[in-house]
């Protein structure tokens, strides 16, 4: 086996079971490269030692029944592992080691996966180039100096370095497509309800879903079929019929009528991204989908309904960090001075920011005019999705309105940082599965998606459709291993 | 100031007050387990043992709702008969606090689970009816402890995320007696349904009680104020006379009173300002994320109207009609689901007058004595339905059943083993009552002829005499008919 890390998930999985490679090399294969690539700072957490203890445990006594056998892998930050640190991404959590396992990622081991350790991302998943984490941004493979997207930064770094065979994400308004455009990965956010919230540290409570992210739609596929199960341990979480989006995938997606929104062409989009654009609904149309053009009248008061929605409830989902139970704690005069300097020294600029906002569009006298104006608009975007959706059955977007920028490039531009997020926030706020898929580069090189936004509990139609296209766009990423010295 | 049962006012000079009250009581849900996790809510445990990750508020965690607190809403509400709101939402109430561990409570704001409900007060002079606004459903707080360590707050987490019903009443009380009479059926309805066990020093049940003064007659509300966390009925009455006394002098002085939340202080027996309408906390109240909205449907409720027992005002009546029972003697035996249940079980085989006497009088006073409650009597409803049995088939006289009733208490024994015991059964063997009297004549003659002569107040004498020779025992009904013959 010349290059284990290098396999897409599906094939490390083929190699195992056919005893071809053991769990105690892949995971050795995955943790010497990660140790040669710590310049791109994807971990904030290495839990090395002991991915390879379980891994020999494996080997000893492998079951190849299960889906991910003895497969290592990493996973964002926001994720409780019990026993292993949990931070978020922010110094406030920075000594917090949790004594319980999200579901989605006790899911995960149940099928064999081996935790490799813990990945950088936006503090508390508020940012969209991964600059926000209190463990320092995080460098794209891609290119030196370029942001990998955020607020899964850590996630889409890991994987298109080749790090960790898949990974998961979060996705809040576009945390896991948008790094995953920017990575030239694939990254799935499921419908809102797919996959358990518990024991995911929150950011905006009625928009946070995880999600997988893989290097092609197969291995998504599987992985979504592993993560995404009801719990009754999440109010929010779904009990509907789960397809087995991996025995299920096909290409064969004629006839399927996929939809473009008029509205997504936005002022001052480059051309690549328009062309980009244009090419993916050719090769839709190659694959014998029929393309109709659409209306989502509402979009352009997405990003600001958002930017209210998402601040409110994370400025009370954030409230519980006060330095009274668990994480980080300054000493104060008193209890006040004490959540002061807890809190202003604990949480970074973003966060704060985002604090700040959602409390101020809480406040009485702001409530109606923010916050319920907000929820007015995001249920005039659900019924604009419900309006498209009698017409098809999918629809084409660009993941991003640009490709990645350089660190720093945008750090005191938050707009400017949000309008990123503008052909991603609908999705999450309508509550639907949106899949990005690597489409091509833009002058620089640089990698950019296109999304596939399905109906509600639609999974399988998205990752037909980019199973289809993918074999059409013929995507390759350039990785250059220039970190490596 | 005039003070009778009937209204309470408060003279100035030309002016008279009268008192508008309203009450947001707090009554824990009677559940295992907590409103939107697993752990026990056992009250009196050691500190921080019955808190889960959720009532800690763990990175990650998330409520689920108890469904067993909801359907005890739903009864509590059926049991004031409130409109029962098929639709709910749980908000969060944002504010900081060290025994708050999430940063907010999760409460219901603009839509309770329960609305608009009435409970009807026996009052001396008639009936009151004070009017519900909602009940709606809240997590508890923990507990924050100052004086365990010199120099830090300790905070203790076992009652954090304990099931609440927060029952707010409309202004519709006008005196601290119809405070008390409203708490206690309150507490009353809660505990035949089962769903608050009323217990006012374990913090089970506590109350903000809203006070504002107008001048009698006018329809306009005063300025309230709310006075914080009560938690005894008398503490409430001392709070409300405090108060009221207050706002009527700063109205008097020609000062405006400020609407403000206040404590009642219960050692100094005033109330104090605790924060000014300015400084009230803003909530930022928005709908829980974490928490679909909460629906229930006819059937559900339908279900649950069949689980509703005999409630006080239906016993009431039906003691009074079937009974015969005084409609004073009914509010008292209906007052406390245990009373009506140990006087049932008395009269189910005993005579019901006679049961009513003892219970009201000699049990009553014997509870009250020694500050127990009827669930702990010494004497149970079996033994004191036989002590009746005994009087009522003549065995024994009233008076001897005294000393027996005094005797039962120790280990709740059988009055029929103590009549036998102590031998005292009561004699009314005409013939050996006749000798008797015989000999007490006899033994007298001057007073038998002084009584003959028309000294007619002598005849309790001899009554008195033939008592005392039978040790009490003799038959009182027989003893009269062969004295007079005798004499």
């Amino acid at each position: 086996m010349s290059d284990i890390t290098s396999l897409t998930l599906t094939e490390l999985v083929k190699n195992i079971k056919d005893k071809k490679i053991s769990s105690e090399d892949t995971t050795k294969a995955f943790i010497e490269r990660g140790e040669k690539s710590r310049d791109l700072n994807t971990y904030i957490t290495e839990d090395f030692a002991n991915a390879l203890e379980k891994a020999k445990n494996f080997d000893q006594k492998p079951n190849f029944d299960l889906k991910l056998p003895g497969v290592p892998m990493a996973v964002k930050d926001l994720f409780c592992t019990n026993g292993v640190k949990t931070t978020a991404g922010s110094k406030i959590l920075n000594n917090f080691i949790p004594s319980y396992e999200s579901t989605v990622t006790q899911n995960i081991w149940n099928e064999g996966a081996i935790l490799l350790g813990k990945l950088n991302c936006d503090e508390f998943a508020m940012g969209s180039s991964n600059e926000t984490s209190f463990f320092g941004n995080v460098q794209s493979p891609i290119d030196k100096d370029l942001v990998p997207g955020g607020s899964s930064g850590g996630s889409a770094s890991a994987l298109a370095a080749n790090l960790t065979p898949i990974t998961i994400g979060t996705d809040t308004g576009g945390s896991i497509r948008q790094p995953a455009s920017f990575t030239g990965t694939v990254g799935l956010k499921p419908t809102y309800g797919s996959c358990s919230r518990y024991g995911i540290v929150a950011f905006a409570s009625s928009l946070d879903q995880a999600g997988p992210m893989s290097k092609n739609v197969k291995d998504c596929a599987l992985l979504q079929e592993i993560i995404s199960t009801y719990d009754e341990k999440d109010s929010t979480s779904i009990d509907f019929k789960r397809n087995k989006y991996s025995k299920e995938l096909t290409n064969n997606i004629k006839g399927k009528k996929i939809g473009i929104p008029k509205e997504y062409r936005v002022d001052g989009m480059p051309k690549k991204i328009e062309d980009l654009w244009a090419k993916g609904i050719d090769h839709a149309k190659d694959c014998g989908a029929e393309i109709f053009e659409i209306s989502l009248p509402h979009t352009n008061y997405a990003l600001p309904a958002y930017y209210i929605v998402a601040p409110a409830e994370a400025s009370s989902n954030l409230a519980r960090y006060d330095g009274v139970k668990y994480g980080f704690r300054s000493k104060g005069k008193n209890l006040i001075d004490m959540y002061e300097k807890t809190r202003s020294e604990g949480f970074g600029d973003e966060v704060q920011r985002r604090i700040m906002i959602g409390t101020y569009v809480l406040s009485s006298g702001y409530y109606d005019a923010y916050y319920l104006k907000a929820q007015k608009v995001r249920k005039l975007i659900k019924n604009d999705f419900n309006e498209a959706y009698k017409k098809v059955d999918a629809i084409l977007t660009p993941s991003t309105p640009s490709a990645a920028f350089k660190i720093g490039a945008k750090t005191n531009d938050p707009v400017s940082m949000y309008l990123n997020d503008i052909f991603t926030v609908p999705v999450n706020l309508a509550g639907l599965p949106a899949i990005s898929i690597p489409a091509g580069v833009d002058a620089e090189g640089y990698p950019l998606g296109l999304q596939i936004i399905g109906k509600a509990f639609d999974e399988q139609n998205i990752l037909n459709i980019a199973y289809a296209m993918e074999e059409k766009i013929e995507f390759k990423n350039k990785i250059t291993d220039w970190w490596i010295k | 100031m005039t003070k009778d049962n009937s209204e309470y006012l408060i003279e100035r000079y030309n002016n008279i007050y009268e008192v508008v009250i309203g009450l947001e009581v707090h009554a824990q849900v009677t559940s295992n387990s907590k409103l939107f996790s697993s752990s026990s809510t056992t009250f009196g445990a050691e500190p921080n043992t019955q808190v889960s990750l959720v009532d800690a508020a763990f990175p990650g965690m998330l409520p689920v709702i108890n469904e067993y607190c909801v359907k005890q809403a739903i009864k509590t509400g059926i049991g004031l008969k409130a409109e029962i709101n098929k639709r709910s939402v749980f908000d969060r109430k944002n504010y900081f606090y060290a025994d708050l561990p999430q940063g907010y409570q999760i409460s219901q704001f603009k839509h309770p689970i329960v609305g608009e409900g009435t409970v009807i007060l026996d009052m001396p002079n008639g009936q009151k009816e004070v009017g519900i606004e909602r009940l709606h459903l809240e997590q508890d707080a923990g507990k924050s402890i100052h004086d365990m360590d010199p120099k830090n707050t300790l905070v203790d987490l076992n009652r954090s995320g304990v099931a609440l019903m927060e029952i707010v009443s409309k202004p519709d009380m006008r005196t601290p007696d119809e405070v008390s009479a409203y708490v206690k059926k309150l507490r009353s309805i809660m505990r035949y349904l089962g769903t608050c066990d009323g217990n006012m020093e374990e913090g089970s049940l506590r109350a903000d009680v809203n006070i504002s003064v107008r001048i009698k007659g006018s329809d306009k509300l005063g300025t309230r104020c709310e006075i914080k966390n009560v938690n005894s009925i008398k503490f409430m009455q001392m709070a409300i006379d405090y108060e009221a006394n207050r706002q009527v002098d700063l109205i008097e002085e020609g000062k405006t009173i400020d609407q403000e939340t206040r404590l009642f202080d219960t050692k100094k027996n005033e109330t104090r300002s605790m924060r000014s309408k300015e400084d009230a906390h803003d909530y930022r109240y928005f709908p829980d994320p974490d928490l679909l909205p909460l629906e229930v449907t006819d059937e559900f409720i339908e279900k649950l109207k069949t689980d509703i027992p005999e409630l006080p005002d239906d016993k009431k009546k039906r003691f009074i009609d079937k009974f015969k029972v005084s409609p004073y003697e009914a509010t008292i035996l209906v007052s406390d689901i245990d009373i009506a249940k140990y006087f049932e079980e008395v009269i189910a085989k005993s005579d019901v007058k006679l049961a009513t006497n003892w219970i009201t009088s000699e049990l009553f006073a014997v509870l009250n004595n020694k500050n127990l409650e009827i669930s702990q009597s010494p004497i149970s409803a079996k033994n004191l339905s036989k002590l009746i049995n005994l009087i009522k088939n003549g065995t024994i006289s009233g008076k001897i059943a005294k000393t027996i009733f005094e005797l039962m208490m120790d280990g709740d024994k059988d009055p029929q083993i103590i009549v036998e015991e102590k031998n005292l059964k009561q004699e009314s063997d005409p013939k050996a009552l006749e000798a008797l009297i015989d000999k007490i004549i006899n033994d007298n003659r001057e007073k038998a002829i002084e009584y003959k002569q028309g000294k007619e107040k002598l005849f309790g004498f001899f009554v008195g005499q033939a008592m005392k020779v039978s040790g009490g025992k003799a038959n009182p009904q027989l003893i009269n008919e062969i004295l007079k013959k005798k004499l």
